[in-house]
């Protein structure tokens, strides 16, 4: 009971991720009919902003290293330590919740300057060309990570106050081996946040109604006198945004390196076809669904029955999925068949 | 394979196949090349340069210990030429180097991408062996990239000198006669740690292992229950990992109620860093079961690869080849040179991959000559000291080298963003040597040296 | 198709034939003439070649042609090993255990279009490759590879020959298959293949394959069965493709996992794209300036660009070394990355429709009538 209990709460979690990133995922090819391959690269540059916002905070006054004497070594001690002290030092700490003030604008701009400059191009040309351009994108923005911040993953842990685990067993009248990190506790609430954010901005604006008219009919839309192509630069923005926040949360879990924008790709893509191109509720079930479909797959009760399982569950899920049916879980009909 | 070998091989080949040698005597000639070159593949002859090539990970997780590996191997260069203040030619005994190259010839190299993927690592290494015309390959990162390229130099004739792999393997069932590795293993790790863990941790622990699911992973995993279990502790389950899972929380939640109070982590790079970071946010060190204090334990830790994970490294034991704090005279000259070269000191991977480029330019300068099988007779039972690992014997029976294996701990109270790591013992060689047929290591063969023409 | 054409496409096989078997000498200048990078070239060029089949004249995207690549790998050293040294059994069993799987994948992935069949091929892939890596390592010996050892049984071979020493090389009846001799032998089948991708380019088939691309449905409603013709090109392309995995296994002995990856899959694409997708000239293309770029572009380091640019004076080749050296060495995947985004932008039908526009310019009058990239 208490192993399914933790699982749930695993594949709850990554369930988050993948969501948040499929949601984006979907957002833009929902309403700009854009397959965006640097859709994980956005993920990664959320994720490096909050590297870049913790370095900032650490920028330090060089100091001769005197433990080190056989060459000339230094250690570094960070300016608002020796300004502020303890304050300095708890600022510094909270490098992620701060991070995200960069990450939303950062983002916007990026999102705006992506759809600008090369995104709104290919609106018309085939789907193998967008997947090409922003596939050579991603490797550029992952190259120039690389560049600046080494290969090595960075460690960006969470503030103090939340490092360590909660009881969450006692909560639920469980046994107290039950624990789960506070962070993937915070991580998981904040996904859910998003994803209702996004929702109601869609659902109560009058912005969100004319794009969600403007996914089933662009057309129409435009006939009649709106200017969908502003709005969709928006939603690119937006996609943009989500994508960044969800990155720069999941730091603390997963220490960033330049490669991890790659290593989601992959997956999100399976996500959104499970959930069904173009549907935003079906990319966050199957989000969902995924991570705790993974979760219960690793679990060695079920690998010693089926020896390598969770290697290759979310694939046969997709396989099923996509054979049994062909527009995914809540997918319309026709979308991206031909 | 001999050339005399190959003659027989192709003579009768084209007999059997009559029908064929039409078709052959079709095919131009370039492939017979090599035949008409002096005794062996690459030789320098009367050029005045003499080339070497590094093969290392330059893209991928990898990239920035391939970084460290480069930057010691240009170096070594510079060392042997007789540029810059001579690093461990200053400390290593024997010593045939004069720090005018190597037989009188300027040391040359070029480097290439192995982008830790065989393929990519072979084609990187058969373009310095093809179209560069070098003697010796050397580099590493990865084990599977590492025995990989070491079969590839046999079949074609060069020397190959690992750098980090730590795998039994490479000097077990994939060893071969022109390849040859300084690093340590698995085993040995498992042999070091053993005594120690003891001492730490008593003789009644139940340990959970998480193990990537790879060639590497699995024989870590044997030799750590292997010693482990020799020193009373119990082995309550082991747990494969897929490689690069990124998030292991799902295998992490199972230990908390599987009685055990001990994790080895066997996991290396990203996949190290990452189990390790959420092990410690699960909150698994601040547990207690059945009445002790629950551990972490790494097998295999590299200092690099340390710094990604932070703070939570902090206590926890491991082994590793060399560490850049050792005070011998060895470590010290050549800490010294590569920190006033790059303002930061050497990896343990650097280390490897320096001494390695010594080794075999003193093993050339002893044979006379750049030829592979004379090579091989120079490093074979060699026996040196002063390179930072004290006394070292590369064992003739499968190239592998016998040194002191050191036991480190993260550090609880670095001194500076390089002190990660804290070593807590030398364990002799003796400790950790073994027969060459010992079972993790039986089913290889060394075969024929190979010379390449 | 009229007799020039005929004429025109025989013309084209001989001059691709002479570019390639020539290649040793006229790719010495940017010094790519040693025998692995020729190799390379030739099985990427039979692979993009293949690839170009499925994708090129039916539109439908497999993220998941490299599963073929390592099958055929595999199915080669296996053959190696148990069997014999010799490469023409290896060989056949490569393409025909590619052929089979192309058969199985193919007929539920064809079952889906758009980018439901790109899924569902690299799901495939992905699983392959999964297990591959860790489950199946008793077949492919997981990380490392499969490799020949000296103890193999090669049954068939030791009937006729007693073992050497050493590990026996590839051979075709005695010729060994790495070094020159081994690039001509990859030369020869990427010029068949080159053949029978012309043969099939101007078939009826290829008609009616140009015709599911340009409107599936049309050809539906006129109660015509598309499936057991895509069928056909995704397991030709597989063979291909197996073939191409099986020459990598003949000219280097060794077959890893990592073949299979979904970057590897996606390497054929972008190879494809490149050059030219549905030109006959552009994926051989393609694949060469990708394996080139890996190859020698990954090389430069700073000493070489300092050698490089030793002519100019000291300021000046500082800066061009500094300005250079973030594109070259480990820098490679950069210049990688801007080359397909550079190329995608403003040379949407590959490098081959560059050519096009080049020689179009110095055509007087050519512009009321451009050529069509497909007969290229």
């Amino acid at each position: 009971m208490d192993a399914i209990f933790l699982q749930i709460l695993n594949g709850l979690d990554k369930g988050g991720a993948y969501a948040l990133i499929a949601l984006g995922l979907t957002l833009v090819f929902g309403t700009l009919g854009v397959v965006n391959f640097a859709h994980g690269a956005l993920f990664m540059v959320g994720a490096f902003c909050a590297v870049s916002v913790q370095a900032l905070l650490k920028t330090s006054e060089r100091v001769r290293d005197e433990s080190i004497t056989f060459f000339e070594a230094y250690k570094e001690v960070p300016y608002l330590e020796t300004w502020w002290g303890e304050t300095g030092t708890m600022i510094i700490d909270w490098a992620v919740p701060i991070s995200l003030l960069l990450v939303i604008p950062f983002m916007l701009l990026v999102g705006l300057s992506m759809e600008r400059g090369l995104i709104r191009h290919f609106y018309k040309r085939p789907h193998a060309d967008q997947i090409l351009v922003t596939f050579g994108l991603a490797i550029v923005i992952q190259e120039i990570i690389k560049a600046n911040f080494g290969a090595n993953p960075i460690p960006v842990p969470a503030p103090d106050i939340v490092a360590g685990s909660a009881q969450i067993g006692s909560w639920f009248g469980l046994s107290d081996n039950v624990v789960y990190p506070w962070w993937r506790i915070i991580y998981l609430i904040f996904s859910l946040t998003i994803i209702a954010a996004v929702f109601a901005f869609l659902q109560l604006t009058t912005f969100g109604m004319v794009v969600r008219a403007g996914m089933h009919n662009r057309e129409m839309v435009g006939l009649l006198g709106i200017n969908i192509q502003k709005k969709f630069t928006i939603i690119f923005a937006l996609g943009a945004v989500v994508a960044g926040l969800a990155g720069a949360m999941y730091t603390p879990i997963l220490p960033p390196d330049y490669h991890m924008g790659m290593d989601f790709l992959v997956l999100s893509f399976v996500v959104v076809v499970v959930g069904g191109m173009g549907s935003l509720g079906g990319a966050v079930a199957a989000g969902f669904l995924l991570g705790l479909l993974q979760s219960f797959a690793s679990m060695n009760e079920v690998k010693s029955i089926l020896p390598g399982i969770d290697q290759i569950i979310i694939y046969l899920v997709a396989i099923l999925i996509i054979l049994l049916r062909p527009r995914g879980l809540f997918g319309r009909e026709g979308v991206m068949e031909d | 394979m001999s050339k005399k070998n190959l003659n027989n091989w192709s003579r009768r080949g084209v007999l059997k196949a009559g029908a064929a040698t039409g078709l052959a005597a079709t095919m131009p000639m370039f492939y017979t090349k090599n035949a008409y070159a002096a005794g062996y593949l690459n030789d320098p002859g009367d050029s005045g340069t003499v080339t070497l090539g590094f093969n290392v990970p330059q893209s991928g997780a990898y990239a920035d210990e391939g970084a460290d590996e480069l930057r010691a191997y240009k170096l070594a260069v510079q060392h042997l030429n007789g540029e810059g203040d001579g690093g461990m030619l200053k400390t290593m005994k024997p010593l045939s180097l004069t720090g005018n190259g190597i037989l009188g010839k300027k040391v040359a190299y070029v480097t290439g991408d192995t982008q830790t993927k065989s393929d990519a690592a072979r084609a990187s290494a058969k373009r310095m062996i093809e179209k560069d015309g070098v003697t010796m390959v050397t580099g590493g990162s990865s084990s599977g990239v590492a025995i990989a390229v070491q079969s590839l130099c046999q079949e074609a004739g060069v020397i190959f000198m690992a750098g980090l792999t730590h795998s039994n393997d490479t000097t077990g069932k994939d060893k071969r006669r022109n390849g040859f590795r300084h690093f340590f293993n698995g085993y040995m790790s498992g042999a070091a740690l053993g005594p120690v863990l003891k001492n730490n941790y008593g003789t009644e622990r139940n340990a959970y292992h998480l193990t990537a699911d790879y060639t590497w992973g699995w024989t870590q995993e044997q030799a750590m229950i292997a010693f482990t279990e020799d020193i009373g502790w119990n082995t309550a389950q082991t747990v494969k990992t897929p490689v690069g899972a990124g998030d292991f929380s799902q295998f992490i939640t199972p230990i908390l109620n599987s009685g055990a109070d001990t994790l080895i982590l066997n996991h290396y790079g990203k996949d190290m860093i990452n189990s390790l970071t959420q092990a410690v946010q699960f909150g698994l060190r601040d547990k207690q079961v059945n009445g002790k204090d629950f551990t972490i334990i790494v097998p295999l830790y590299s200092r690099l690869m340390a710094q990604g994970a932070g703070e939570n490294v902090k206590g926890i034991f491991g082994s590793t080849n060399w560490h850049w704090s050792l005070s011998d005279e060895g470590s010290k000259a050549f800490v010294k040179s590569f920190g006033a070269e790059y303002g930061n000191p050497p990896s343990q991977a650097a280390h490897t991959c320096y001494v390695q480029t010594l080794l075999y330019a003193d093993a050339c300068e002893r044979a006379g000559t750049f030829m592979p099988s004379e090579v091989i007779k120079q490093l074979e039972g060699h026996k040196f000291d002063g390179m930072g690992n004290g006394p070292t014997e590369y064992r003739a029976e499968d190239h592998q080298c016998f040194k002191d294996v050191l036991v480190v701990k993260g550090n609880e109270n670095p001194s500076s963003q390089f002190d990660v790591l804290e070593v807590v013992e030398v364990t002799p060689r003796a400790q950790v040597e073994y027969e060459p047929e010992h079972e993790m290591f039986a089913g290889g063969n060394l075969g024929p040296a190979n010379n390449g023409a | 198709m009229g007799k020039s054409n005929v004429a025109k496409d025989f013309m084209l096989l001989i001059m691709f034939t002479a570019a390639v078997l020539t290649a040793p000498i006229w790719l010495a200048p940017i010094g790519a003439n040693y025998p692995d990078l020729l190799q390379k070239f030739a099985i990427y060029g039979i692979f993009a070649i293949g690839f170009n089949i499925l994708f090129g004249l039916t539109g439908y995207l497999s993220f998941g042609h490299a599963v073929f690549l390592g099958v055929g790998s595999y199915a080669t050293v296996w053959s190696f090993k148990l069997l014999t040294m010799n490469v023409i059994p290896g060989i056949l069993f490569g393409v025909i255990l590619a052929g089979v799987f192309a058969v199985a994948i193919g007929y539920v992935s064809l079952r889906r279009s758009g980018i439901y069949f790109s899924i569902l091929t690299l799901a495939f892939a992905q699983m392959s490759y999964n297990l591959a890596y860790s489950v199946l390592t008793p077949i492919t010996n997981g990380e490392t590879g499969l490799q020949l050892k000296i103890n193999d049984p090669r049954y068939l071979d030791g009937m006729f020959i007693e073992a050497g020493a050493g590990i026996p090389s590839t051979n075709l009846f005695g010729i060994k298959m790495s070094g020159y001799s081994g690039f001509y032998f990859c030369a020869a089948m990427l010029i068949i293949c080159f053949w029978i991708s012309l043969k099939i380019f101007r078939s009826p088939f290829g008609v009616t394959l140009r015709g599911i691309k340009s409107n599936q449905n049309r050809m539906k409603y006129t109660g015509f069965n598309t499936r057991p013709y895509l069928l056909a090109a995704f397991v030709i392309s597989g063979m291909y493709a197996g073939l191409a995995g099986s020459l990598l296994a003949v000219t280097d002995p060794l077959a890893g996992a990592e073949r299979m990856q979904w970057t590897a899959s996606g390497e054929v694409v972008l190879m494809t794209i490149l050059g030219g997708l549905g030109t006959l000239l552009g994926p051989v293309i393609g694949a060469g300036v990708i394996k080139y770029f890996e190859n020698i572009f990954s090389s430069i380091g700073e000493n070489k660009l300092q050698e490089m640019f030793s002519g100019f004076p000291e300021g000046v080749s500082n800066v061009l070394t500094h300005i250079v050296s973030p594109f070259v060495g480990s820098g490679w995947h950069l210049t990688l990355g801007l080359m397909f985004v550079l190329i995608i932008i403003f040379l949407p039908g590959g490098i081959i429709s560059g050519f096009d526009k080049l020689m179009n310019m110095f055509k007087p009058g050519s512009k009321l009538k451009p050529r069509k990239t497909e007969d290229s």
